[in-house]
């Protein structure tokens, strides 16, 4: 009786009582969500693009960062450090497409899953043996000072992380659906052949595409590596993120961003609310479970296409 | 024609006023006719008139919005695709739907599938019923073998075999089941006369030695003139006729749909 | 010349099905197996079976098990390490809960329970398919991770939360336990091997083994022809996570004698997944290959620099190896999807008509 009332009831008034405190939690989930989001969208990306799914992302999220913090070390400039990252990410891109994604063309899409999985543990090794494997400090001068507003706590570099992944997101949502390089990506996520034999040319898109991603990588890497120094477990964000996309649907851009900010408000949430009655880190799994719950009732996402199968 | 004219039994399946669409689009419009026992039966009509979709529907894997079938007396608005494999009906694809990574011999015996009753613990020491069942098995699926004429590609991987083979293994599949109700969805297409004139041969024999029952969906008007008993013509997703392939083939709707006139 | 089919004609459909047909191929299994148990325990040094052969009977147990599942029936999981957990917990349990019961029985019991888990996490699998299906494995791996590590009732409410298996005996001869010897542990590990290897390659060849692999194919087409895709997929789950179980119990038992949660994380889920891929989906052969290479390779990179003279960074090794696991695993997708088992059929191919080159 008194557990039902502890994991029923109590968190509940918890809530009610101190609102406050509730919303700081919400916008705390928010704003892990937001970093979710960014690294969803690069999976998003590739997927919609090659139909892979690019397990790698995570890393590259995390060999950006490395990138751009090792430069830094060395005295290069920020802005100059900023443009040689995304230069490399570019390299990168090119790299991936002609080793691995062009002979594997035609395979099915686990095997090129697993193909993805194999490169992510060559960056890790790589990231690891270039830079070393100790946590590293990211600091690009974003403030970072926390401020009252209407009596919520506040964290102005949280603000600015969501302020830089809106923009991100807005900017590759026209890129989309209002260039004809858009277009053409999407007839690629289509169907490769169908695309080929339009005249599109595969090799440059997938470039493009793995390109774009490894900019929103660095993007992504630059948000979490400064907020929690740059270390190997953002390569664990990988698998955090799909989650989101499963609640958000593979190939949907808003269902990446919106699917990452339920995974992120969830998880606090569940953590902060109904930790202690378990004895804590609930965050390792809840977003995995209530993806699994999703599943099990919505499989293609909030926003996924439902696939018809034709015989 | 099938030696069977005339001598056609009961009804076998009864399609009655079914209407099926995806979303907006109507794949079959109040379609009913039906199939006697040991005829074999064609459906023809353009791309697109919904003759695959009909099958699908005998089948149980689409379910349609509105009428019903009636199989072996059993009335029914839907049922599930293993329940109707279960009752006796076989299929083949138009696309090949083969075990790729399979064996043709593998790829046979899963035809067999229904009349295996393995037992997980029996089969892991490969002893007693498990053993014996498996061998009983082989020796009817050997039969369908020999009866194909594929022997030579037992053991082939059936992904290496050209297209034509695949779709006789296919068939081997279907004939595996031992089915009442064999549905040939273009059986024949992509294959030189020569292949066809094995297939014609085949699907005769199999309607002949077994009495199968057989609904065909099949574009050479020739093969359909040749072997079937009775046609039913589908256009739009409706019928727009239904008898004997020369009733049909001078009907004036089938003509001006589908079969055009031969200019002299 | 040597090894050819040539002259052996199979006389029923019973000596054709046969699981080696081939005669060569009897003797050199036969072979194999009387070395391994006759030979091995007295000529292998202390530091060769603790460090490679036991742990390379233990992950063939763990590949042939997600190879049932992901290689046969084609379905992914990423929760391979939670599942061996759940065996390896189980034992603890079973075998301090229950002192006389005999140790085979405990670890095929812990087997039959890591099945029934299996069995509702694979129920998933009976709506979604692919990646979706591996987020839903992620979860169970997360989740009883979490849960073996948070729940103090299942280490017996030991405060360092680490479970060390409990001396055992078979036939009066010390097979758990600190006194145990490397050769008794190894003995019972090959035995457990090969008994359910023997299993796993009958099922396989079985009906059961075809309707996984029609479910893998081409699950529609399976279905039209009558399998039943929930039967077959959750005998899947069934049976893999038995494998995977009693990998784990003999991870706790046979190889490390005691266990933290750790132990059985996310990484030992994609570490058996290289072994699967590596060795080759779909191959019970290929199970074996994959675990000896992902053991031998750190193996090798340990004691290689030494051979050259040159000396290596631990870490730096560590990195290396990840980087060639990686590349190979690129590599293998690449040129042979099927791994060191397709390899190793090509060889015997070509051995068949040896001299010839065709």
């Amino acid at each position: 009786m008194e557990i039902l009332h502890a994991f029923f009831v109590a968190p509940f008034v918890d809530m009610w009582e101190f609102p406050v405190f509730l919303v700081e939690v919400v916008i705390a989930g928010l704003l892990t969500g937001v970093m979710y989001s960014l690294v969803a969208l690069g999976f998003v990306l590739i997927f919609k693009a090659s139909g892979v799914f690019n397990f790698s992302q995570g890393v590259m999220v995390l060999f950006a960062a490395l990138t751009l913090v090792g430069l830094i070390e060395h005295g290069v400039p920020i802005w100059l450090a900023l443009i040689l990252t995304m230069l490399v990410m570019i390299a990168l891109a090119f790299a991936v497409e002609r080793v691995v994604l062009r002979p594997m063309v035609n395979q099915e899409p686990i095997i090129m899953f697993m193909a993805t999985i194999g490169i992510t543990f060559f960056l890790e090794g790589l990231g690891e043996t270039l830079w070393g494997s100790n946590v590293k400090r990211l600091d690009i001068g974003i403030p970072s000072e926390s401020f009252e507003f209407h009596g919520v706590l506040l964290n102005q570099f949280d603000l600015y992380a969501a302020g830089i992944g809106a923009a991100l997101v807005a900017g590759l949502a026209i890129f989309f659906h209002k260039t004809p390089v858009g277009r053409a990506l999407r007839a690629v996520a289509d169907d490769h052949q169908a695309a080929m034999s339009v005249g599109i040319p595969l090799k440059t898109i997938w470039i493009i595409v793995w390109s774009v991603a490894g900019i929103v990588a660095m993007v992504a890497g630059i948000m979490w590596g400064a907020k929690s120094g740059v270390q190997f477990s953002l390569s664990l964000i990988a698998l955090k993120a799909l989650p989101v996309l499963i609640l958000g649907g593979f190939t949907s851009v808003p269902g990446a961003i919106i699917g990452g900010l339920i995974i992120g408000v969830g998880e606090k949430v569940a953590e902060i609310y109904w930790g202690p009655l378990v004895g804590g880190a609930i965050e390792n799994w809840f977003a995995y479970v209530l993806a699994l719950v999703f599943l099990l009732f919505r499989p293609q996402g909030l926003f996924g296409e439902r696939i018809i199968e034709r015989v | 024609m099938s030696n069977n004219e005339g001598l056609n039994g009961d009804v076998l399946l009864d399609v009655n006023n079914v209407s099926l669409s995806f979303g907006g689009v109507k794949a079959l419009e109040d379609v009913s006719f039906d199939v006697r026992e040991k005829e074999i039966r064609a459906i023809i009509g353009p791309n697109g008139a919904g003759k695959s979709s009909m099958l699908n529907v005998i089948n149980g894997f689409y379910h349609p919005q509105e009428g019903e079938i009636t199989y072996k007396g059993n009335t029914r608005k839907q049922m599930r695709p293993h329940d109707a494999a279960a009752q006796g009906i076989a299929r083949t694809f138009q696309n090949i739907a083969l075990f790729k990574g399979m064996t043709t011999l593998d790829n046979i015996m899963t035809g067999r599938n229904l009349k295996m009753h393995a037992n997980l613990f029996l089969a892991a020491l490969h002893i007693g019923p498990a053993r014996r069942e498996e061998t009983e098995h082989r020796a009817y699926v050997e039969h369908v073998i020999d009866f194909l004429e594929i022997q030579a590609i037992r053991k082939t991987v059936v992904g290496k075999l050209p297209y034509g083979l695949q779709k006789r293994v296919e068939l081997g599949r279907a004939l595996a089941a031992e089915p009442d109700l064999l549905l040939l969805d273009e059986p024949m297409a992509g294959m030189n006369s020569e292949e066809k004139e094995d297939m014609c041969r085949f699907i005769l024999d199999v309607n002949d030695e077994f009495g199968t029952t057989i609904v065909l969906i099949e574009h050479d008007m020739g093969v359909v003139m040749d072997i079937s008993d009775r046609v039913v013509v589908l256009d739009y997703g409706r019928k727009i006729a239904d008898g004997s392939p020369d009733a049909v083939r001078t009907n004036k709707e089938v003509v001006d749909a589908y079969l055009g006139v031969a200019h002299d | 010349m040597l090894y050819r089919e040539a002259g052996q004609f199979k006389t029923s459909y019973g000596a054709d099905q046969a699981m080696f047909p081939i005669v060569q191929d009897r003797w050199f299994l036969a072979g194999l197996i009387a070395i391994a148990y006759l030979v091995v325990p007295f000529v292998a040094s202390e530091y060769w079976l603790q460090a490679v052969l036991i742990p390379f009977l233990v992950f063939s147990m763990a590949a042939i098990g997600l190879n049932l599942l992901l290689g046969y029936a084609g379905q992914l999981s990423l929760g391979t390490g939670a599942f061996m957990a759940v065996g390896a917990y189980s034992t603890y349990k079973l075998a301090t809960a229950f002192p006389d019961l005999n140790i085979i029985v405990v670890f095929l019991l812990a087997g039959v329970i890591t099945a029934g888990v299996g069995l509702i996490f694979g129920t998933p699998s009976l709506r979604i398919k692919g990646f979706y299906l591996a987020v839903a494995t992620l979860a169970a791996q997360f989740f009883l991770s979490w849960m073996f590590n948070k729940v103090p009732w299942f280490y017996n409410y030991n405060p360092s939360g680490t479970i060390t298996m409990p001396p055992r005996t078979v036939f009066g001869v010390m097979v758990t336990g600190p006194a145990a010897t490397a050769e008794a542990r190894y003995i019972i590990a090959l035995l457990l091997v090969t008994l359910l290897a023997l299993a796993a390659k009958n099922i396989v060849r079985s009906h059961i083994g075809r309707s996984w692999m029609a479910i893998r194919d081409m699950d529609i087409a399976a279905e039209i022809i009558g399998f039943r895709p929930m039967q077959t997929k959750l005998t899947a789950f069934a049976v893999s996570s038995f494998y995977c179980g009693v990998a784990g119990a003999m991870t706790l038992a046979l190889y490390l004698g005691s266990v933290e949660t750790e132990a059985f994380d996310i990484n030992v889920s994609f570490q058996v997944l290289f072994m699967v891929i590596i060795g080759g989906l779909g191959s019970m052969l290929g199970s074996f290959l994959g675990a000896a290479f992902i053991i031998l390779v750190p193996v090798f990179l340990t004691n290689a620099p030494q051979l050259f003279g040159i000396s290596m960074a631990t870490d730096l090794q560590k990195h290396l190896e990840i980087m060639i696991f990686g590349s190979l695993i690129v590599y293998f997708l690449i040129v042979e999807p099927h791994g060191f088992a397709r390899l190793w059929q090509i060889a015997k191919e070509k051995l068949r008509v040896w001299p010839f080159p065709y």
